[in-house]
């Protein structure tokens, strides 16, 4: 195995270390590490799915082989500061960090960066990590090139490495710029995942054993998922069946009996807990309830019916109405004496498609209004509550307000929830939809 | 959210401008014991709402508290387990219900439980606060460091730059180094609870910019295993909103265990319970009030909150407009206030229509003395706050007896919950009411055991009651009856049928048939009734007579009844549910209503030609049509200020437009562009388009 890794640069030990927590990712981790060396590439691009081991890879390598790193998520960086900020506190110390002005330019960055730069001089190569690269294109133009570049600007052996889930073309700017050295990290293969996931058995279980779990439950899951992190969550969720199948069952190598006794509890799991309807210490005690015949648990979906206000229900069915059906029909819907109207002209050519699968369109508040006066059976006057029900509708993210908050003159709405959820509020009216 | 020290300055400043100036010295004395009668009420009122509050929300606290304590101490374990779930972020989705103004008390009462016993580090922070995510994650680290966090964008900060290297700086790591400082300064005391967790409380979920919230636990998860974070959503919906709101990828991030409240209306039922179907406030509402405020509630919000706010006015409204609500208090200081009462408050007495009726009942020379002697006059009145009293001490008692009796009765002929029936009772005498009847015949079809259960039940209500003197008697009779209804075997009904049966089998004769019918039907109507069905009619004949005799006169009908019932129902729905649209037009139709002046003061329909320009042009354009020559206009509105400068109409100057006349139109026009009456049209030119039409 550790023929994988070589490495004149570094001990034979600290890479045996690396090798054995990076299973599968050999080749990758080779690459990089050929990569790394006492004069290095100014940036390098990787990316791969999700999971797909990148920041682990990284992680480990600079880590175990104690290279001067500086870690970044560009989530967490809300501004450029943030970023330089970081970047300068892991190589040169808080002082360094200090040293940049308020709201700082990439030139106050690279002006610091020199300066301490010339003080502690670098004996190795200098990484700075950037996870989740994509947010970068959010950033000022500047940024993203002059890091690519970085080398060159701060005169020191640095390498920025960027790590995406998103293929390099989406990133290159218009106006051009250095190429980064491209890496990719493909998807893990079953057997790759079925190894990775047993490495984290239960101590009290053979390995041999634990893998004919794993493969049992790879072979229910892989088909809907490959995220290993996801799947990593999966086998402990189950674990109260499987520990209760190992009490009851003697022999451990009887795979078969495995299957029969798992794949119910696979099956279900399928449905709550791999969705998160269920969180994994719900699932938990459930199983164990389960063995004494308990009441099942709801997941988070199985709530959708919410108890609203009387005028509220009705505003709401109101704004359904006045979001599925076009406006030419109101008349027709609530008016006693609409009139005749030919039936052949009555419906346009494109809205025989279904109103439905063309989803709410907006509306102005004054028919929202007329539309809920007609509808709700009693007079009710146009209190000041009751628009601030709209509002409060707006907050609780059942209407959506289409127009921008600050105009108040003729404000428009979508009306954002399903017909389920309508017919749920008025059980009555369920005809009538 | 019972702000019971702003009232008083507010009822200091409603004294001051008390009309009754006439009798400077009994008014103000009155006034001072107003005021701190009112302070007594507010309070003891009050106290027992929050503590109601806690009370309902109990259960749920505590199960959040225990989530907090098992999850911070799950952390401390190193299980395979647990170390597998170390990754993800123990979450609570508490489920609160769409009334979003309750929230807060329950929120403010969690951080405080939670500050108390399981950790001092608790933020909570609210949506509105927080459109990006730099804003959401200063006010998250200002609340668990109590410090000012630095922020870039703010200008005050720039002057602090000198200050620049102790500035803070706004991210996750500046809490790790904080956290880690502080709990190393803790475990040299060495508790038990070394790394107490972080709890984050996000009021409202679904207001939260999805964007930032999907960020903000991207950033946590990160920190995770050097932070013991913990989330606690606020959810108004439905917990769907989670999945709504958060891909999968990041609320996979999540453990989220649900938590679901009390549902307000069960909530309410409490509060009326304990606030109002109660015969420890003197304070009450009357039908109406009672209706407004529950209507408010069940159409408009849900909020328990405001539904107390509701009683709270109304209290105010009460002590602030009836000036013999200084009887309105404790037995002791009400018996004593009678004796302070000045003769303009005995005058006042003298005019209740309660009172008024009383007096009719009264014999000649009892009346004469009412009228004239104010000595007896305080001595019947001491007498007849007795009265009242003891009749709400009688009320409440039976009154849930009825309740318990009848809100299991199929289709509720009295209503399902008990303030539908303490509504009913308000209004007029209940057995006066069909329903009444109808429940009643339904009860004597009750099945023995039901029965008993529900006396049962009564027996114990009745039991709980203060009132002695009905206690005793009522109790025993009853106990007497379920007892003796309980021993006895049910009636076999079957041996008094049979009889008539067995003798039709033998005629065919349709006349004949007829007959044995007839009789049978009349046998069974003249039937002797059961031992069991005796007592059972019996008992419910008792029942019966209590309703008639202690809710007998409905509460609108006791004497004195105004000194602690507030009637003002248009008072309570004008403040608590505006109607900014019927008030706008009420002010342009009658400006008298608002100003007050003795100049604008008109008959019905017509509008004084003093009144302000934008009424005046209002009351123009009433009569025009869809569009409003603007020329037209301003020569009718000149014509009307003309005359009320008094200028002569035969002259030549009248109905002239000068400048400044022209200005004013233009400027009472615009005015009514604002508030949405008119509005310019490019279909006409010169022209303007009326909005409104009708009047509201």
């Amino acid at each position: 195995m550790s023929s994988l890794l070589q490495h004149p640069g570094h001990e034979e030990e600290s890479l045996q270390r690396v090798s054995d927590q990076l299973p599968c990712r050999e080749v990758q981790a080779g690459t990089l590490l050929s990569l790394m060396g006492q004069y290095s590439y100014p940036s390098i691009f990787i990316y791969g799915h999700r999971s797909s081991g990148k920041s682990h890879v990284l992680h480990v390598l600079l880590k175990e082989l104690e290279l001067p790193h500086a870690p970044v998520s560009c989530v967490e960086c809300v501004s450029v500061a943030l970023l330089f900020e970081q970047v300068l506190l892991s190589f040169f110390g808080a002082d360094a960090a200090s040293l940049l002005p308020r709201s700082p330019s990439l030139s106050d960055f690279v002006r610091v960066y020199r300066n301490q730069c010339s003080q502690s001089p670098a004996e190795q190569t200098r990484y700075i990590v950037m996870e989740k690269a994509e947010l970068l294109r959010d950033a000022d133009a500047n940024l993203l090139p002059a890091l690519l570049r970085l080398q060159e600007l701060v005169e020191d052996n640095v390498t920025v490495i960027l790590l995406s889930e998103i293929v390099w073309d989406k990133f290159r700017p218009n106006t051009g710029c250095f190429e980064p050295l491209l890496l990719h990290f493909p998807d893990y293969s079953k057997g790759e995942l079925q190894h990775i996931l047993s490495h984290d058995r239960h101590p009290s279980y053979s390995a041999e054993f634990y893998s004919s779990y794993i493969n049992i439950l790879l072979g229910v899951f892989y088909s809907v998922c490959r995220d290993l992190r996801e799947l990593r969550h999966l086998p402990h969720a189950m674990n109260v069946a499987f520990t209760c199948f190992c009490v009851s069952s003697v022999k451990e190598t009887d795979t078969h009996k495995l299957w029969r006794n798992m794949e119910p509890h696979l099956k279900k799991a399928m449905q709550t807990v791999y969705l998160r309807e269920v969180s994994s210490l719900q699932w938990e005690k459930m199983q164990q309830m389960e063995e004494k015949e308990s009441g099942a648990l709801r997941g988070l979906s199985a709530h959708t019916h919410v108890e609203l206000p009387y005028y509220s229900k009705f505003l709401l069915i109101a704004a359904y109405l006045a979001s599925y059906n076009p406006a030419r029909t109101d008349k027709r819907f609530f008016l006693k004496h609409h009139g005749k109207i030919r039936k052949t002209n009555f419906l346009k050519k494109n809205e025989k498609t279904s109103n439905h699968l063309l989803g709410p369109k907006p509306f102005p508040l004054d028919r929202l209004l007329a539309i809920f006066y007609s509808v709700v059976d009693s007079r009710v006057a146009p209190t000041a509550s009751i628009f601030s029900q709209i509002s409060s509708l707006v907050t609780l993210q059942l209407l959506t307000q289409v127009s921008h908050d600050d105009q108040l003159d003729a404000p428009k709405y979508k009306c954002a929830v399903s017909m389920d959820f309508i017919c749920h509020l008025y059980g009555i009216y369920k005809h009538l939809l | 959210v019972f702000v019971v020290n702003l009232w008083p300055s507010i009822f200091q400043g409603c004294f001051v401008f008390k009309p009754s100036a006439k009798k400077k010295k009994t008014a103000l004395s009155l006034g001072a014991l107003n005021f701190q009668q009112i302070n007594n009420h507010q309070q003891n009122m009050f106290c027992l709402c929050k503590a109601l509050q806690d009370e309902l929300n109990r259960n749920i606290l505590d199960s959040l508290l225990d989530f907090t304590r098992k999850c911070s101490s799950t952390r401390q374990h190193s299980d395979w387990a647990s170390q597998m779930r170390a990754s993800e972020i123990p979450t609570a989705a508490l489920v609160l219900g769409v009334n979003v103004p309750d929230h807060d008390m329950t929120f403010q009462s969690l951080s405080d439980l939670l500050q108390q016993s399981v950790t001092p580090h608790v933020a909570s922070v609210q949506a509105k606060e927080c459109g990006a995510l730099k804003h959401l994650m200063k006010r998250v680290l200002e609340r668990l460091m109590d410090t000012v966090v630095d922020d870039e964008d703010e200008e005050e900060a720039e002057q602090t730059s000198a200050q620049l290297n102790k500035s803070v700086h706004c991210s996750l790591s500046t809490l790790c180094a904080w956290y880690n400082a502080k709990t190393k300064r803790c475990s040299h005391v060495g508790d038990d609870l070394q790394s107490p967790p972080l709890v984050i409380i996000f009021k409202d979920l679904e207001a939260f910019n999805p964007r930032v919230l999907q960020d903000f636990i991207l950033i946590c998860s990160r920190y995770i295993e050097r932070l013991p974070l913990m989330f606690i959503f606020g959810i108004a919906t439905s917990p769907s909103t989670i999945q709504h709101m958060l891909p999968h990828s990041v609320s996979s991030l999540l453990c989220i265990e649900l938590f679901q409240s009390l549902s307000c209306t069960q909530h309410l039922a409490t509060v009326i319970d304990k606030l109002i179907l109660t015969p420890q406030f003197p304070f009450k509402l009357n039908g109406k009030v009672m209706q407004v405020l529950i209507s408010i509630f069940l159409y408009h919000d849900f909020s328990v909150r405001n539904f107390i706010k509701g009683i709270q006015l109304a209290l105010l409204e009460h002590f602030h407009s009836q000036p013999l609500s200084v009887l309105c208090c404790k037995k002791k200081a009400a018996l004593l206030n009678v004796m302070h009462l000045g003769p303009q408050d005995l005058e006042r007495i003298r005019q209740l229509q309660s009172f008024k009726r009383y007096v009719e009942k009264q014999d000649p020379q009892e009346q004469v003395n009412l009228f004239t002697d104010d000595t007896h006059l305080k001595e019947v009145c001491q007498k007849l706050i007795k009265n009242l009293r003891q009749y709400h001490k009688n009320y409440y008692p039976i009154l849930r007896c009825l309740h318990t009796l009848t809100s299991s009765l199929p289709r509720y002929p009295l209503g399902k919950q008990i303030r539908e029936l303490h509504l009913i009772c308000l209004d007029k005498n209940i057995w006066e009411n069909e329903d009444y009847q109808s429940a009643m015949k339904l009860l004597k079809m009750l099945a023995k055991d039901q029965l008993i259960a529900l006396l049962q039940r009564c027996e114990e209500i009745l039991q709980a009651a203060k009132s002695k003197n009905i206690k005793m008697a009522l109790f025993m009779f009853l106990n007497n009856y379920y007892l003796t209804v309980a021993a006895e075997p049910s009636p076999s009904v079957e041996d008094s049928i049979t009889s008539p049966v067995k003798n039709l089998q033998k005629k065919t004769d349709l006349f004949q048939l007829q007959k044995t019918l007839l009789e049978m039907n009349e046998s069974r109507r003249s039937k002797k009734l059961s031992p069991f069905e005796a007592l059972r009619n019996e008992a419910l004949e008792f029942i019966d007579s209590l309703v008639k005799s202690d809710i007998l006169p409905s509460c609108s009908s006791q004497t004195l009844n105004e000194v602690c019932y507030y009637t003002s129902s248009a008072t309570v729905r004008r403040h608590l549910n505006a109607t900014p649209r019927t008030s706008i037009q009420a002010a342009l139709n009658i400006p008298y209503y608002y100003l007050q002046n003795d100049r604008l003061k008109t008959e019905d329909g017509i509008v004084s030609n003093a009144a302000p320009d934008i009424c005046i042009v209002y009351k123009l354009h009433l009569e025009c049509g869809r569009l409003i020559n603007l020329y037209d206009w301003l020569e009718a509105y000149s014509t009307v200020v003309s005359a009320a400068e008094g200028n002569d109409p035969g002259s030549d100057n009248f109905g002239k437009v000068d400048d400044v006349k022209h200005a004013r139109f233009i400027r009472a026009v615009s005015e009514l562009e604002f508030l949405g009456f008119i509005k310019s049209t490019k279909q006409k030119t010169d022209h303007v388009a009326r909005l409104t039409w009708g009047g509201c």
